[in-house]
Order: C-alpha cells, then sequence, then structure tokens
C-alpha cells in the first residue's frame, strides 16, 4: 500500500517560503510525475514526503497514517537520488544489501532478495564490483536495485536520468516504466524532461513557485491546460500563445495554438508570414514562423516533407477546435 | 603536452634542485655512515679507522638499545592512537553547525602552532606540576590525592603533550575529509534505516580511511623524531627515552660520535621500515 496524503503542507527556509500551503492526494500503486521550472520546489516537495526536510506547517500522512514527524526510515519509502548516492566502498551486492543489513534481515533471505533484485536489474555480472567500475546506467540500476529490495509503500526519484545521455535515457525510462507495471508499487517521480512526464506518468503535477499550478493525466493537461502557465509548460515544441489582434475575433485576450494543430500551406490561408528557421527532420517539417508586428515567431510543425524553406511567404491556418482560449488573468476559458 | 622537447627542457631546469637535494642528503649521510665505523670520541681526542660493526653491536646489545625502540614505538603508536580518534571526534563535532565556527576552527588550530619546546614547558609547569598545577588543582577539588604526572607517568604525560600538538593537525585534515562526503550518501543511508552510529561506521569512517592514512604517514614521519618534548620535561628519564634520545646522549652527553651515529643509522633503518609498511597501507588505500 501507498497512499500519501499532503495536507495543507508547507515549507519556509527561514524567510523564504518555498512551498505555500498545498494539497496533493497520490493514490496507491500511482506513478506521479512532478514537473514545473528549475528551483521550483520539486526536490523540496519530494524531500518533504521523504522526511529528509521537516515540513514547517501541515500533514502528510502515508495510508492515513499521520507521518509527519515519523524519521525517514520508518516511514517505508524509497529514495533514488540524481547523483545516485551509491556507497563507493561497498560492492554492489552490499550496495543492495545495505537496507536489509540495517534492517537487521537474516542472511539467507537477504541473498535471495539481493539475486532477485539483481536479476530484475540485469546487474547479475557485475554485482561483486565497486560502483567506481560501472557506467552511469548501470549505477542507476544499483540505486534503483537498493530501492526495490526493501519492497517500499512508494518509491521517489529525483530526476534519475538527468545524468544519462539520451540514449541511455530512453532506455531507463522504459525500463522504470517496466519496473512500475511489475510492482504496481507507487511511485513519485521529480523531472523536468517533457517526454519523461508525458509518456511515464498517471498523473502530472505541475508546479509554479511551489504551487501546484494543475493535476492531471498527461493528455488532460496536453487538451485542457487550466492557464497559459500550464500551457506554455507542457507540449514540445512549445504552445504558440498569441495575442492582441490575432486574439480578438475568438473573444480572448490570448490564444494558444500548438505547432502541430497549424496547417502550413503556400497559397491560401488565415494568417501569412515568412520563414525564419526551417527544421527539416524527414518524419516532420518544423518551421519558425515570422508574422508581421510579432515579436515572436510561430512555431508550426507539418508531418513529413514539406518542400517550402527559408525566406519563403506561408500562409497558416490554425485547426479551428484545437484553439485555447484564455482571458486577461490567465485562466482558460471554456 | 609532454613533447621530447618539453621533457628534457624540464630535466635540466630541475637538474639543480635534484643536485641540491641530494647533496643535502647523502653528506650528511655518508657522513654518519663514515663515522659509524670508526672510533670517534672528541673529548678524548680519538679518531681512529677502524672499528668495522663494532660500534653497531655495542650499541645494539646494550639494554637501553631495546627499551629504547619498545619507548618508540609506544609512543608514536600512542599519539597515533589519541590524535587520530581524538581528530575524528573534534572534526564530526566541527562539522556541525555551532555558532561562531570561525572562530572555533582557528581556535582549534592554534596549539600547532606552539613550538614544542614552549608547549611542553607550559603543559609540564602549568598543568601537570604536582604542587601548583592545573591538573593538581583539579584532582585537589574533586578530593583526590594530585599525581605527580611526569614521574609516576612519565611515558603518557608526554604523549599527551604530543598529542596535544597534533591534534589540530589531525583534526583538520579530517575535517576537510569529512565535508567532502556527499551528502546524498549520508541521506541515503538515513533512508536505508542506517541509525547515526550505523552512519558513521559504514559510510563516514571508510569515507575518512584515506585521509587517516595519509595523517598517520605524515605524523609517524615527524613523531620519530620526537625531541624537545623529551628534553624538556624528562630528560630521557623514567623510560621516556627514544631510540632519538638515545642517539643524542651517545653523542652529546658520552661524547661517542662513533657509538651515536651507528645509532643514527638504526634509527634511519626503523624509519625506512616504518615507512615502508606505511606506504604498503597507503598504497592500498589509495588505489581504491
Ligand atoms: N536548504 C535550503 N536552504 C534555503 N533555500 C533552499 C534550500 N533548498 C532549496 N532551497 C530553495 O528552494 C527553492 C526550491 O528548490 P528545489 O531544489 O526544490 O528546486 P527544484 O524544483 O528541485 O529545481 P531543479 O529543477 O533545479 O532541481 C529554490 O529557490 C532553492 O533556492
Ligand atoms: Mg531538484
Amino acid at each position: 500500500m501507498g497512499r500519501i496524503t499532503l495536507d495543507k503542507v508547507q515549507k519556509s527556509f527561514g524567510e523564504v517560503e518555498v512551498i505555500p500551503p498545498l494539497d496533493l492526494t497520490i493514490e496507491d500503486g500511482e506513478f506521479v510525475v512532478f514537473v514545473g521550472p528549475s528551483g521550483c520546489g520539486k526536490s523540496t516537495l519530494l524531500r518533504l514526503i521523504a522526511g529528509l526536510e521537516d515540513v514547517s506547517g501541515g500533514h502528510i500522512r502515508i495510508d492515513g497514517k499521520d507521518a509527519t514527524l515519523v524519521p525517514p526510515a520508518k516511514r517505508g519509502l524509497a529514495m533514488v537520488f540524481q547523483s545516485y548516492a551509491l556507497y563507493p566502498h561497498m560492492s554492489v551486492r552490499k550496495n543492495i544489501a545495505f537496507p536489509l543489513r540495517m534492517a537487521k534481515m537474516d542472511k539467507a533471505e537477504r541473498d535471495r532478495r539481493v539475486q532477485e533484485a539483481a536479476d530484475i536489474l540485469n546487474l547479475t555480472d557485475y554485482i561483486d564490483r565497486r560502483p567506481g567500475q560501472l557506467s552511469g546506467g548501470q549505477r542507476q540500476r544499483v540505486a534503483i536495485g537498493r530501492a526495490i529490495v526493501r519492497e517500499p509503500a512508494a518509491f521517489l526519484f529525483d530526476e534519475p536520468l538527468s545524468n544519462l545521455d539520451a540514449a541511455l535515457r530512453v532506455g531507463m525510462r522504459l525500463e522504470i516504466s517496466e519496473l512500475h507495471k511489475r510492482l504496481e508499487t507507487t511511485m513519485v517521480y521529480v523531472t523536468h524532461d517533457q517526454v519523461e512526464a508525458m509518456t511515464m506518468a498517471d498523473k502530472i503535477v505541475v508546479l509554479r513557485a511551489g504551487i501546484i499550478e494543475q493535476v492531471g493525466s498527461p493528455l488532460d493537461l496536453y487538451h485542457t491546460p487550466k492557464n497559459l502557465f500550464v500551457a506554455g509548460f507542457i507540449g514540445s515544441p512549445k504552445m504558440n500563445l498569441l495575442d492582441g489582434d490575432l486574439a480578438k475575433p475568438h473573444d480572448a485576450t490570448t490564444i494558444g495554438v500548438r505547432p502541430e494543430h497549424i496547417t502550413p500551406s503556400p497559397t491560401e490561408g488565415t494568417w501569412t508570414g515568412k520563414i525564419g528557421v526551417s527544421e527539416h527532420l524527414g518524419s516532420d517539417t518544423f518551421f519558425h514562423v515570422h508574422m508581421e508586428g510579432r515579436r515572436d515567431p510561430v512555431t508550426i510543425r507539418a508531418a513529413g516533407e514539406v518542400d517550402m524553406h527559408r525566406g519563403d511567404t506561408i500562409y497558416l491556418t490554425p485547426n479551428a477546435e484545437r484553439i485555447h482560449r484564455f482571458g486577461a488573468d490567465g485562466l482558460r476559458m471554456p | 603536452m609532454a613533447t621530447q622537447h618539453s621533457r628534457s627542457a624540464a630535466r635540466t631546469m630541475m637538474a639543480p634542485a635534484v643536485f641540491l637535494l641530494l647533496v643535502w642528503m647523502l653528506v650528511p649521510l655518508i657522513l654518519t655512515l663514515w663515522f659509524s665505523v670508526m672510533d670517534y670520541r672528541p673529548l678524548r681526542g680519538t679518531f681512529e679507522c677502524c672499528e668495522g660493526l663494532g660500534n653497531y653491536i655495542r650499541f645494539a646489545s646494550s639494554s637501553s638499545f631495546q627499551d629504547a625502540i619498545v619507548t618508540t614505538l609506544i609512543m608514536v603508536g600512542g599519539i597515533l592512537l589519541i590524535t587520530v580518534t581524538g581528530g575524528i571526534l573534534l572534526a564530526l563535532l566541527l562539522d556541525q553547525p555551532i555558532w561562531g565556527q570561525g572562530i572555533v576552527r582557528i581556535l582549534v588550530i592554534a596549539p600547532f602552532f606552539v613550538m614544542p619546546t614552549v608547549a611542553a614547558l607550559v603543559w609540564k609547569n602549568m598543568f601537570m606540576n604536582p604542587v601548583n598545577g592545573l591538573l593538581a588543582h583539579l584532582w585537589e577539588f574533586f578530593g583526590a590525592e594530585p599525581i605527580s604526572w611526569l614521574t609516576q607517568v612519565p611515558l603518557f604525560s608526554i604523549i599527551i603533550i604530543v598529542s596535544w600538538i597534533w591534534l589540530p593537525f589531525a583534526t583538520l585534515i579530517l575535517l576537510t575529509a569529512i565535508q567532502s562526503l556527499d551528502s546524498e550518501q549520508m541521506e541515503a543511508a538515513e533512508m536505508d534505516g542506517a541509525s547515526p552510529i550505523a552512519r558513521f561506521f559504514y559510510i563516514v569512517l571508510p569515507h575518512l580511511s584515506r585521509a587517516i592514512t595519509v595523517v598517520i604517514l605524515i605524523q609517524t614521519i615527524f613523531l620519530l623524531s620526537i625531541f624537545a618534548e623529551i628534553f624538556v620535561t624528562t630528560g630521557g628519564g623514567f623510560g621516556t627515552r627514544t631510540l632519538t634520545y638515545l642517539v643524542y646522549q651517545r653523542v652529546i652527553e658520552s661524547q661517542n660520535v662513533g657509538l651515536g651515529s651507528a645509532g643514527g643509522i638504526f634509527a634511519v633503518i626503523l624509519a625506512n621500515i616504518v615507512a615502508i609498511f606505511l606506504m604498503r597501507m597507503v598504497g592500498k588505500n589509495l588505489d581504491k
């Protein structure tokens, strides 16, 4: 079981309030991802749940029991750190066995669990090496191994893949997702990688300056962002946010259109502009279009190859059903 | 990049320094070796060839030689034990966020700047004096009979004095080592259910092992030649005669340079045995 409830949890460092009172429920078995810009308090929130930081106010409940004052080891949570935080003088086997040893588990059971974790994570070949002799991906797996042997109520990950190269990241992403399917344990995952958030999460929590901007499934956030911040944050490339005369016909202060919801044409369309940078990837084509009287270019994404290039005049037609309207207060209009 | 050219240039540039060092080391060593096979007693005016190994045999077969070696090892070992354990404890303490951290750290290093002679005299007269010393007063305050430190427990007293001088050194090196410990590692151990004591033994101590070997190595080299502290406190009496002190007595007090030189060579050999032993230890620790 691993249902985590945050009830008006608040955190200040000295005078600075990093997290204003915040409510959040993480259901048992859910994969929850915290995203947000750098410094918005993702790590702090995770460390509050872990118990590595004391809350300044509010309550944390784990499976209904108040865990606010419970020390980290007793909360039954396991954490995987960005720097892996392996013990450098211990072999992989000893690293993974460490939490079990601290729990005074007998040796036979300990060995069985370590072996099991090593099998799941493909660590058997280097089980007697030290962390210093492993690659980044292997180290990350050891760190995950050390977390799963404890059979925790929930896993906490703080940007576990940010030290890996792009290819490895894709692989590890799948492995973690698979692990979640297999263990069906609650996972709380911090990242600032769009793709990780969208592909792994059951539920995404978007944070800004310690405030939850929106909670929802990845597609929820994609289709119906609650406000301008979420609209601009979720999705890659970013949603085009247009104001002024382009927004007026829609009775909104700002309208947002995703790059993939604009159809380009060389001859006719609602808006017109000149192509700036164009990126031809084969599978997709991205155009950055400069429109008269606008500072920021509009980004559009067309499937496949499109034969238009820098300097060409281009006509754009937004998909009327996919236009997001926002009011003067930045909130979504129905 | 070390090209052929830059390498030979470097060699030329370094040559004078290497030459100076060689002369610096070799001349005294060769002189000592030479004296050690002579019957050289300046006061009697004898300077005669050739004793051969006579001086060595005489030096080694005297009972004071064995005593001196045992005393040396006990003294060095005792000081190392106190400074390393004390250093670790102090370093752990200084690593905590405390009020006035900067000043406390400067105060801790202070004993290291006190000259050994002065330090020993201060301890001898201010602390360990059986009538007026602070320790005597402390003992009296608790109703105990004051100890006459330098006559009743002379070796231990000297160990305390020298440990006091070297404790700051050990503390400082170990403190920097503790500060370089990754805080996420400690947090991971905390989440893994390790108690503070388990964290110390499983995480902090292994992390410090390298710094500890460095402290032991450097201190041993200096501690083998302790002299001033013995000279001004017990004068080598009451079983505090180390090998260094014995050599001094043979040369200055008995005016037998030949015999003293033979003792000096024994000291060199002892130091080398210890050094090889320590280098092995350090080497093993640094490989990790
Ligand atoms: N120990 C601390 N003392 C004071 N301020 C802190 C402390 N830890 C974090 N902060 C502040 O809290 C805010 C949130 O930090 P946090 O580490 O949670 O950000 P984050 O969302 O994880 O950012 P990133 O994506 O860069 O990791 C930051 O403004 C940071 O300066
Ligand atoms: Mg962070």
